[in-house]
């Protein structure tokens, strides 16, 4: 082992461990991709499943989050005791890891697929507190009532997501994304774990059953048909009005100069 | 005269002997038919107001304007078993209970922004063409009126509803009210009938929507089509065309045949939109929640400017003898319209006093021929134009990925900065088409063919532009001349150009008729213009002949409304028969 003190501290070192670390990440990865379609509910936490999520947290997130998850001033917060629900809801989102430190981390492709997340999330659960993925069972919309998911929706969530989960605007430069593609999981989580400037909505505040009614109004209202013809982005009357003008008086507009250029040929 | 030929005439005569209407219809039918697209704007606003009756009237049938709280059990699905108002679920029962309920009232809703559209291009229209000049002006006056009841019918009609959206409108009008210094609590208190929102708004509303405002807007409209037939059309520049003419086709049959085509065009966009495009989706809203407040709430686009005045003001209060004064609703609650509707409806007067012009104007403007005035409209547009765009902050920085905060900054220097510049740069690109014209008028049309004179210079030979653009070219203001002033050589200032008063005038004289030097040969073209001013009954136009009808302005009488041209309309037998 001599040979390794000797030159630890050569300058090519750190690549040369990198390097390794990448081939090692990337052999795991292609081995356990292979066997994870189709895995949907939490796995039971073993501690294989928390080695490999230690594994993977080092490679990935290590460089923001800290070596054990204790967070670095000025660059990412400590996750200890966020719970298996935030680290789902940020890494299966593609939120996490992080491209950069912007204002917002935007919703994208996760980077890591369904068992590395549940792995991720299982060694953040074991240092200690916060909520657990949510079961099929609590996220399930089978016998929720719509009509007071909507209620609830415009009462607590609207005032950012809009009445229909279009998005909007929020100040200093933030925004709450349209809920266009979150999964029921996901919403639940979003509501338990309160990311970025959303709040936290815990069970106290919104009970498990109201928020299986909120998924189902958010997910039902995605799909719904628009009966009055094109929604126009169902974003209120600022598209209306610019059809109005764009559309109905221009219509107008050409109609009229349509019957009055003709008149005037006839007269010249 | 064919068998139904008599049959009509028959009838005709029989109606008129007992309804004597003969002498008013003959009056309708030689009316003249404008032949500028412009002029049709406030026909648009006339047929979806007729629309607007039509359909409104249908909603009356089912809607119910009541406040009180019912369970919901009807055929949408998603909020049966959840309490609303009979308001909100007389809503959904019309869209998806009552057979073609849903196109009615999309219908209805395309009618109102579309009538409010039409105001806007029309008041625009009369301002940059300078149609509201004497005799004009009282009917500026009434379409500013019509516009203001258009905002407050949209308004209310729009919080009929009592979803999501339209609750939060009432609670901003509510805001508004309580702004009022001293008396803001009360008036809210009166106008609610107690504490927000309360059991009887919504009746009241009701009331004011489909009676009291219908009913204003009828008579004024009304008001305002008698005094055009009275004082008919202006007209754009042109051949013939002079002060004491109106040139066109005249109303029958041209008048029936357009006017009924194009209430036709209105009614097919308005049924396309109704069909095609989902307006105010209410079931997706909600009842009203007086807890809730959607991101994305916006009024409707009329209301628009108003909601950038609140949006735009900074968080201003103060707080006097325990009483909270909120600034920062009462100011852009009534200063930004109000410099706007105040200064429309001053503007042909302040006009008046500074060009000391009490003549008649029965042809309009050109819009560069006027500079000063043309820069004021287009300032004015970009005032409202900006709090408009800032009523919409949060969409355009979700849409536009920039900050609400950058927006709102920005709204708030360009409202300022934003007209100073839009004057300057307008007033410019008049002055410059102006040259052109003087340019065109001086050295003819181009025609691109080259030729080298035996000099062996090049030059591009022109030819002079044809009588009528000559006569459009021609059609520059001459302004009366200012009566002396205090520095006159006299020393004797003439009354009403005395004092600080009079010094104003003379020098917003002199910005108002502010305009590119003209050079000789212009004075004759404008001559005959207004060398039959203050003769109403008209005999100034040598070419009447020549042109389909000529009717003589500036003369109620009906007789006068005869055609003087002496040679039939060339298709005037066409289109009708
Ligand atoms: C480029 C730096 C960066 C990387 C890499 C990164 N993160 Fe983060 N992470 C952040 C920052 C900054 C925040 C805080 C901002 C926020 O909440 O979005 C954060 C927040 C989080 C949160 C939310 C904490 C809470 O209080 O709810 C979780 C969970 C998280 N990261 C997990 C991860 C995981 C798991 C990975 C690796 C797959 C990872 N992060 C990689 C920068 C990073
Ligand atoms: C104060 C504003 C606010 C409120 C209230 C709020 N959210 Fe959010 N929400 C946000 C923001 C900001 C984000 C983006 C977080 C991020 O990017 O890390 C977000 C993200 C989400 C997401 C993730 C969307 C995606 O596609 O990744 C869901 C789901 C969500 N919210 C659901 C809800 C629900 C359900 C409620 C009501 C119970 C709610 N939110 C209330 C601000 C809010
Ligand atoms: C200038 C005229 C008018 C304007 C600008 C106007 C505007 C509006 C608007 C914006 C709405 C909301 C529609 C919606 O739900 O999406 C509305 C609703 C309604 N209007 Fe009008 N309206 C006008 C005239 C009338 C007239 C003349 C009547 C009846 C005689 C009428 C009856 C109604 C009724 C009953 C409703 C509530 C029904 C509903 O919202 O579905 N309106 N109006």
């Amino acid at each position: 082992m001599s040979w390794i003190t000797a030159r630890r501290r050569h300058p090519a070192a750190g690549y040369a461990i990198l390097v390794l670390g990448l081939l090692l990440i990337g052999t795991v990865y292609a081995a356990i991709t292979e066997g994870s379609a189709g895995a949907s509910a939490p796995p039971v936490a073993n501690a294989k499943q928390i080695a490999y999520g230690r594994k993977l947290f080092v490679a990935t997130c290590a460089t923001c989050h800290g070596e054990y998850a204790q967070g670095q001033a000025d660059t990412a917060p400590s996750l200890i005791g966020v719970g298996a629900a935030a680290v789902d809801f940020q890494v299966s989102t593609g939120r996490m890891p992080a491209a950069e430190l912007g204002a917002e981390n935007p919703r994208k492709t996760p980077r890591l697929n369904e068992r590395q997340t549940h792995a991720v999330a299982a060694y953040i659960q074991s240092l200690g507190g916060g909520p657990p993925i949510p079961s099929a069972a609590e996220v399930s919309t089978t016998g929720a009532n719509v009509g007071l998911g909507q209620r609830l929706f415009v009462a607590e969530c609207a005032q950012c997501h809009n009445f229909v989960g279009a998005g909007g605007a929020l100040t200093y430069g933030k925004y709450a994304p349209a809920l266009t593609q979150a999964t029921p999981t996901q919403i639940y989580e979003a509501m338990l774990t309160g990311p970025e400037a959303m709040p936290v909505f815990n069970n106290a505040t919104i009970t498990p059953a109201e928020k299986r009614d909120i998924i189902a109004y958010v997910t039902r209202v995605r799909s719904e048909a628009n009966p009055g013809g094109f929604s126009l982005g169902r974003i209120g009357p600022v598209t209306e009005g610019l059809v109005a003008f764009l559309g109905l008086l221009l219509f107008c507009v050409l109609a009229a100069m349509w019957i009055t250029a003709k008149q005037r040929k006839a007269h010249d | 005269m064919t068998m139904t030929g008599k049959a009509l005439g028959g009838t005709g005569r029989w109606l008129d002997d007992r309804l004597h209407a003969a002498h008013g219809t003959r009056y309708l039918l030689r009316k003249i038919f404008p032949d500028h697209w412009s002029f049709l704007l406030g026909e648009i606003a006339l047929y979806s107001f007729i629309i607007l009756l039509l359909t409104g009237t249908f909603l009356t049938l089912w809607f119910q304007p009541s406040m009180t709280q019912i369970v919901y059990h009807g055929s949408y699905l998603p909020l049966r078993g959840v309490k609303m108002s009979e308001a909100y679920a007389s809503t959904l029962k019309i869209s998806f209970d009552v057979r073609g309920g849903l196109l009615m009232r999309q219908i209805h809703h395309w009618a109102a922004d579309l009538f409010m559209a039409a105001i806007m291009a029309h008041m625009i229209r009369v301002f940059f063409t300078g149609a509201y000049r004497k005799p004009r002006e009282m009917n500026w006056l009434i379409g500013i009126v019509l516009f203001t009841l258009g905002m407050f019918e949209g308004l209310f009609g729009y919080s009929l509803p009592d979803d999501l959206l339209s609750g939060a409108g009432l609670r901003i009008t509510e805001g508004i009210l309580q702004s009022f210094p001293i008396v803001g609590t009360y008036l809210a208190f009166f106008l609610f009938g107690g504490q927000f929102p309360g059991h009887v708004i919504i009746p009241r509303l009701y009331i004011l929507h489909v009676l009291v405002i219908p009913g204003l807007i009828l008579a004024l409209i009304t008001a305002h089509l008698f005094l055009m037939f009275h004082q008919k059309h202006t007209q754009m520049p042109g051949k013939g065309r002079t002060d004491t003419n109106v040139v066109g086709a005249p109303m029958y049959p041209y008048f029936m045949a357009k006017t009924g085509a194009f209430f036709l065009f209105v009614f097919a966009a308005l049924a396309l939109a109704g069909t095609f495009a989902q307006i105010n989706p209410v079931w997706i809203y909600g009842p009203y929640n007086p807890v809730a407040m959607s991101a994305g709430s916006q009024p409707d686009f009329y209301m628009g400017m108003l909601e950038g005045a609140l949006r735009v003001m900074p968080n201003w209060q103060t707080v006097i003898w325990g009483h909270t004064i909120s600034w920062n609703v009462f100011l852009p609650a009534l200063v930004p319209l109000g410099i706007i509707f105040t200064g429309a409806a001053f503007w042909p007067f302040i006009e008046q006093w500074v060009t000391g012009d009490r003549r008649e104007h029965h042809v309009n403007d050109r819009p560069r021929n006027a500079p000063t005035r043309t820069a004021i409209g287009i300032a004015a547009i970009t005032f409202y134009g900006v709090l408009w765009a800032e009523g919409a902050n949060d969409i355009l920085a979700d849409h536009l990925d920039i900050s609400l905060y950058s927006i709102t900054w920005a709204a708030r220097i360009s409202m300022f900065v934003g007209p100073v510049i839009a004057y300057i740069v307008t007033k410019r690109i008049c002055l410059g088409l102006q040259r052109k014209d003087q340019h065109l008028l001086e050295h003819g049309v181009e025609t691109g063919i080259i030729r080298q004179l035996p000099s062996g210079e090049f030059i591009e030979e022109t030819r002079p532009v044809d009588e009528e653009a000559l006569a459009v070219l021609q059609s520059r203001p001459v302004h009366p001349e200012l009566p002396p002033g205090e520095s006159a050589e006299s020393g004797v200032p003439a009354p009403g150009m005395r004092g600080a008063l009079g010094k104003v005038r003379s020098r917003l004289y002199k910005v108002i008729t502010e305009s590119a030097p003209m050079e000789d040969g212009h004075g004759n073209g404008h001559g005959n213009g207004h060398a039959a001013i203050g003769d109403g009954h008209g005999n100034g136009h040598a070419n009447g002949g020549q042109q389909p009808a000529t009717v003589s302005a500036g003369d109620g009488s009906g007789d006068a409304a005869e055609t003087e041209g002496s040679q039939p309309d060339p298709d005037a037998d066409e289109p009708g028969h």
